[in-house]
């Protein structure tokens, strides 16, 4: 059922669902949505498994270590699995579902991968640093109008201008 | 009620069922935004797709008019929902590396997740990009450890940062929503790049 013309939904009506998924989080577990966590949940149980000793040792890891459960068993990583699962069926119905390395044609994949290895490493550091990401920190902070998630967006996207111009060749 | 889970000691299993079904939602309306597009992502930066704005902040404010409703009709207890906490100078400078991140990799975590899930290959380099950042940034805590905790000041509100009351707040931001909206549609038209929209 692939819409031609019309391939995405409507940007303000995806921004109100998405708008009710972060309300019903909020009504039911009291806090927002979340992605970065997810992932540090991965590389603490990874160091973990390495060295558990090691682990416990450090200030960072040992902080979400030592509960009830194990760091994969947590409401973050459930979350994101079901992010995964709820994009894959999204791509299914519009006939979106496709091995695609997506770049600009005037620079080599070779060059896409390094710069989404880069990016990625940059975002995962910073939001280690600044508490969460657009979902935790910016998007779920400004739905109970915190000043962290205020700061945090204007701290993002501003960037992102400020340095658009410098990395437009990969883009556009 | 609310918040359901707090207040009614619900069993850790259906807690998580209830993760795993916010998730579905989560990534099937990012995936129907079209979050799952780097290129589409950058358009924000510059100029040709706006949707990131439209669809960040029409979540926002839905879910902050959601919030101020269901407390002004006694439906949720604000006092137990989480409000971030501001460390300064951390959300600063970690919002500024997350930016350099964005324009340089095309995604943030959320949206790399998405965007792997119906096959893009440069999303998945990205999550193993992000794995290798929170690894580093774990393995090299002592040296950000004093950042990371400097300037504490608590789950601060911009409301009474600015000693304005939740709904005027609230009020403001949807004016300047709806303005954002506007000026960003012209741009839309002015840095349109039918080649890009054609294949995203």
């Amino acid at each position: 059922m692939e819409m031609k013309g019309n391939k995405y939904m409507n940007p303000y009506l995806a921004g109100l669902m998405l708008g009710i998924v972060l309300l019903a989080s909020f009504y039911l577990t009291g806090r927002g949505l979340g992605a970065s966590g997810a992932m540090k949940s991965v590389v603490v149980s990874g160091v973990s498994t390495v060295s558990s000793e090691y682990a416990k040792n450090s200030h960072f890891y040992s902080k979400y270590l030592g509960g009830e459960y194990s760091p994969m068993k947590t409401w973050l990583v459930l979350e994101v699995l079901g992010v995964l699962i709820g994009g894959f069926i999204s791509g299914a119905i519009s006939g979106r579902l496709k091995f695609k390395l997506e770049k600009s044609p005037k620079i080599t994949g070779r060059k896409r991968i390094w710069l989404a290895i880069i990016g990625g490493a940059l975002f995962g550091f910073g939001s280690q640093l600044g508490r969460g990401c657009t979902s935790g920190a910016a998007l779920s902070g400004m739905a109970v109008m915190s000043l962290a998630g205020y700061v945090t967006m204007m701290a993002i996207f501003g960037t992102a201008f400020a340095l658009a111009y410098f990395f437009r060749k990969n883009w556009i | 009620m609310g918040p359901i889970i707090p207040l009614f000691e619900i069993s850790e299993e259906i807690n998580l069922l209830i993760a795993f079904l916010i998730g579905l939602g989560f990534g099937f309306a990012l995936e129907q935004a079209g979050f799952s597009s780097s290129r589409k992502l950058a358009g924000m930066f510059y100029g040709y797709d706006i949707t990131v704005l439209k669809v960040f902040f029409t979540a926002a404010i839905t879910a902050m008019l959601g919030l101020l409703f269901m407390n002004y009709l006694g439906m949720i207890d604000m006092s137990i929902v989480y409000v971030n906490e501001y460390f300064m100078s951390s959300a600063i400078v970690g919002g500024v590396i997350m930016g350099a991140g964005f324009i340089i990799g095309g995604f943030c975590p959320g949206t790399s997740v998405c965007a792997a899930a119906i096959g893009k290959i440069d999303a998945m380099y990205f999550i193993g990009g992000s794995l290798i950042g929170i690894l580093l940034f774990g393995q090299t805590y002592p040296l950000w450890e004093h950042l990371h905790n400097a300037q504490q000041l608590g789950s601060l509100k911009l409301s009474d940062t600015l000693g304005l009351p939740d709904g005027l707040l609230g009020l403001i931001v949807i004016v300047a929503a709806v303005g954002m909206f506007w000026i960003g549609e012209m741009a839309e038209k002015r840095f349109k790049r039918e080649d890009i929209s054609k294949e995203i």
